[in-house]
């Protein structure tokens, strides 16, 4: 039934709801073999909900899904998989005390020693080297992805689905991978490729089809528009252009870490070494690098959920004030606030509506009279958050767990640029959130520090600190690289510097 | 055919009211066959476990007076459950209150004093919380685990109640006893319901309830020990303490389950006695789950158990149930209110099986 003509998957008016909302609304999709097919989004649009039922993950309510012609049900990604369909999600699952062939034997069948020279022959053919022997810890998150990609190949799919493969990958890394993907096309496998940069969707795939709030708004061929056009199309409006970055002489020092060194117990942590940095009012200073470098500790140190012994409390100051050996509700008092990565439980409760929420890092905010929640000011702080910051939600009431991950970042951003701090730090601040909503969430950030705040952006977006940064550091290894002019530097500098290839120290400024 | 639960998005109202109604009944089906099978008559037991209880005034007054300490207990504890913070040791928390309070009435055998009553209520509430400190202590300093620390805290002050009884508290005219001197009446409180044994300690209980709604409801450190329990990464970013949540659950449990057993030795009681470890802090665990640690729901399951408390004893007497049938009941009772609370959160949805359509 495999003629030319048979598209390889097929849905014809998909429909999912999750309680009263609707994810995905008469979905058509044809993807033909071996073409590289673009899934366009925002955040919300549906994109997940859709990979969720071609994988098998949930079931649609409506319509029909066929593959190679047949009409198929898919109860699990185990019966996914027997089809042929592979996928890689954004987030990996590979366990890190293995190695890659023990990890690669927990799903595909074979002896470890048959399995390590499969992997290894994939690897010339496609490009995608990795020593099946190597343990997942010591292996940097390009390697793991390809680790990814191997499991899913080595069951040999007619089609492979990459969940935002180039989000956690330096530019460099982002050509291999599309070298690799166009080597799997000419081999006659065909992939689904989900992506919000629209520059790479360009530049890879042949067929893009756009969802917009649950429904498809287009089916292009993205070579053939602007970034502009696709942008359009999938926001349903022009894009917000982007607030031009005023050079701005330096402010008040507000953050000064000088020789902060911390350990991690985790015995696959990585140990930070010697940081410094500063950080005035009025600029925007933003640290890159590939997730897994020490981000996470970094922003765990300066927020006060880790604290450092009394004989350190010099390496971090605040305001002028040495801090590192105070925790985060003292670090807030004096005009500290922090949005951190993970949004449902550290940034929010899950389980707590919205207002109980706000009172999370707002309840200095008029919020709390004599020990006692007021909880009409706490409504009226939630919505005024929902209202400026285009929440999508019900109301205050709504649970934080019930929003989209973009949505409810709108919500904490909100609220901590709500408490006007003087120091505010940003961990992945756009991380799934829509294109429309990332312009405004950078608009906001650029704003704020044009009257006078000082922010440190933690990102792995690297088009996304050219943007909105004043200056640069690159986390490698849990070291900082010089600080860097964003004015004066290209995108291949501080990648080689993500990779640990940059100049020796000095070389820079 | 594939059975699975999913989340729903707030929690069910129907399945809130229905789940203690079917736990209740799922405990009864099973206790039916449970009896049978003991060859007593199912019919005889589940009448003097659950309705004898009701049917008569002085029954239902021994309801009240077993409520009180339960209610009192359940609310302090439910407070740190919620937070995560687990105080399994509320018996031996329960038991230095009653050795703390009992201190006045035997030094003071004759004393006569109005002060007498307060003092001792005072003393016991903070002994008992002094008992939970100590696992506060160990767990914010040395991280050492409550759950175990209070549990055996709890055989501690077991040993020392036998040893006081036993030794320099026992009544010298007790006829060798282990048990103090009986309390004067300045030692004794008064009773709430005239002809019954109820005292006031059940209003302590209430009053308590109310503090505790208030607290977790509308107050903002309540609102911080929530946080800590459902989110406690959340608590972390926002600079709430946890050892500051540890130790006011501690506290908070340790203090009420000390009241209790204030109340006990001054009430029913009398005096000290080994009997004051009727295991009223393990039955309070029960009843902190079972009211679904809202302080609304624990006035109700604390009025259910110890009904059911009643009920076990009547059925003892009357349909000749050993004491571990009983037990069995009570804990298909929490069984059945577990499974069905999932039910709250959760629903189960039938998918059908894959393999048919997928060749």
């Amino acid at each position: 039934m495999t003629s030319a003509k048979t598209p390889l998957l097929a849905l014809t008016g998909v429909s999912k709801r999750y309680g009263g909302v609707t994810a995905n609304a008469g979905i058509d999709l044809i993807v033909d073999p071996g073409s590289i097919h673009a899934i366009l989004g925002e955040n919300g649009a549906g994109k997940s909900t859709l990979m969720k039922l071609i994988y098998g993950v949930q079931s649609p309510d409506e319509g029909q899904i066929l593959w190679k012609g047949q009409p198929v049900r898919l109860g699990s990604p185990a019966d996914a998989r027997r089809l042929g369909i592979g996928m890689v999600f954004q987030h990996f699952s590979l366990f890190e005390t293995l190695s890659v062939v023990q990890n690669i034997s927990l799903i595909v069948p074979g002896s470890q020693k048959t399995l390590g020279a499969r992997i290894r022959a994939l690897g010339d053919e496609f490009g995608l080297t990795v020593d099946p022997d190597a343990m997942v810890h010591a292996l940097s998150v390009g390697e793991r992805q390809r680790v990814e990609i191997i499991r899913c190949l080595l069951l040999n799919p007619d089609l492979l689905i990459l969940d935002e493969p180039t989000s956690v990958l330096p530019p460099q890394s982002v050509k291999k991978l599309f070298e690799t993907l166009r080597a799997l096309q000419a081999k006659g496998m065909a992939i689904l490729f989900i992506s919000h940069k629209l520059e790479e969707i360009k530049d890879l795939c042949d067929t893009a089809t756009i969802l917009r709030a649950g429904r498809v708004t287009g089916r292009v061929t993205p070579a053939e528009h602007s970034a502009k056009d696709l942008a359009t199309l999938m926001i349903g409006r022009a894009m917000p252009p982007p607030m031009p970055a005023v050079a701005r002489s330096g402010g008040e020092l507000r953050l000064q870490i000088s020789g902060l060194s911390h350990d991690n117990d985790d015995p696959f942590g990585l140990p930070l070494k010697d940081l410094s940095l500063t950080l005035r009012s009025g600029e925007i200073l933003g640290i890159a690098g590939i997730s897994g470098n020490g981000q996470q500790d970094l922003a765990a140190l300066i927020s006060g959920e880790i604290v450092q012994a009394r004989s350190a409390r010099d390496t971090l100051r605040l305001m002028g004030q040495p801090m590192a050996d105070q925790g985060a509700a003292a670090r807030r008092a004096l005009g500290f606030a922090f949005v951190p990565e993970e949004r449902l439980g550290r940034g929010a409760v899950p389980d707590m509506s919205l207002s109980d929420n706000a009172l999370l890092t707002a309840h200095g905010a008029g919020l709390v009279t004599g020990g006692f929640i007021s909880r009409a000011a706490e409504r009226a702080f939630t919505a005024d958050i929902i209202d400026r910051f285009d929440v999508r939600t019900p109301g205050p009431q709504a649970e934080a767990g019930a929003l989209s991950g973009g949505n409810l970042q709108k919500f904490i951003l909100g609220r901590e640029i709500t408490l006007a701090p003087k120091v505010l730090l940003v961990s992945q601040p756009t991380w799934g959130v829509d294109i429309g909503a990332a312009t405004d969430i950078r608009r906001r950030l650029i704003e704020m520090r044009n009257d006078g705040a000082a922010i440190l952006v933690i990102s792995e977006e690297l088009e996304e600190l050219f943007q909105i940064c004043d200056r640069l550091h690159v986390l490698h290894k849990g070291r900082l690289s010089p600080s860097l002019i964003t004015a004066q530097v290209t995108a291949e500098e501080v990648g080689a510097y993500m990779i640990g290839a940059g100049p020796t120290k000095g070389a820079a400024a | 055919m594939k059975i699975s639960f999913i989340r729903r998005d707030r929690a069910s109202r129907w399945a809130m009211i229905l789940a203690p109604i079917l736990a209740f009944v799922g405990a009864i089906a099973t206790s039916i066959i449970l009896f049978t099978a003991l060859g007593k008559d199912p019919a005889l037991a589940l009448y003097s476990l659950v309705l004898e209880p009701f049917l008569s005034w002085y029954n239902f007054s021994e309801i009240l007076l077993k409520m009180a300490p339960l209610l009192l207990i359940a609310q302090g504890l439910a407070i740190g459950f919620r937070a995560n913070v687990f105080n399994i040791g509320a018996e031996g928390q329960l038991v230095m209150g009653a050795i703390a309070a009992s201190a006045l009435p035997v030094w003071y055998p004759l004393g006569d004093s109005a002060l007498m009553l307060p003092a001792m209520l005072l003393m016991g509430a903070l002994g008992g919380m002094a008992w939970a400190a100590i696992a506060a202590l160990f767990r914010t300093r040395f991280n050492a685990n409550e759950i175990l620390v209070t549990l055996m805290l709890t055989l501690i002050a077991v040993q020392i109640l036998n040893y006081l009884l036993l030794g320099p508290w026992k009544d010298p005219k007790g006829f060798n006893f282990p048990q103090s001197v009986r309390f004067p009446d300045a030692a004794l409180l008064p009773t709430l319901l005239p002809g019954t044994r109820v005292n006031i300690s059940l209003l302590f209980a209430f009053v308590v309830s109310a503090l505790c709604y208030v607290f977790m409801r509308h107050r903002f450190s309540g609102y911080q020990l929530l946080v800590g329990g459902l989110a406690p990464r959340a608590a972390s970013y926002a600079g709430f303490s946890q050892s500051r949540a540890v130790w006011i659950s501690l506290c908070i449990g340790g203090l009420c389950a000390g009241l209790a057993g204030a109340a006990e030795v001054s009430g029913p009681l009398g005096q000290l006695q080994r009997s004051v470890t009727l295991g009223y802090g393990y039955s309070a665990i029960i009843v902190a789950y079972l009211g679904g640690l809202n302080p609304l729901g624990i006035v109700l399951s604390a009025f259910v158990m110890s009904a059911i408390y009643i009920g076990g004893d009547n059925a003892m007497v009357s349909a000749d149930l050993p004491i571990a049938a009983v037990w069995v009941f009570q804990g298909l009772l929490l069984t059945f209110y577990l499974a069905g609370l999932t039910f709250i959160r959760h629903r189960l949805i039938f998918l059908p099986s894959t393999r048919k359509a997928a060749p």
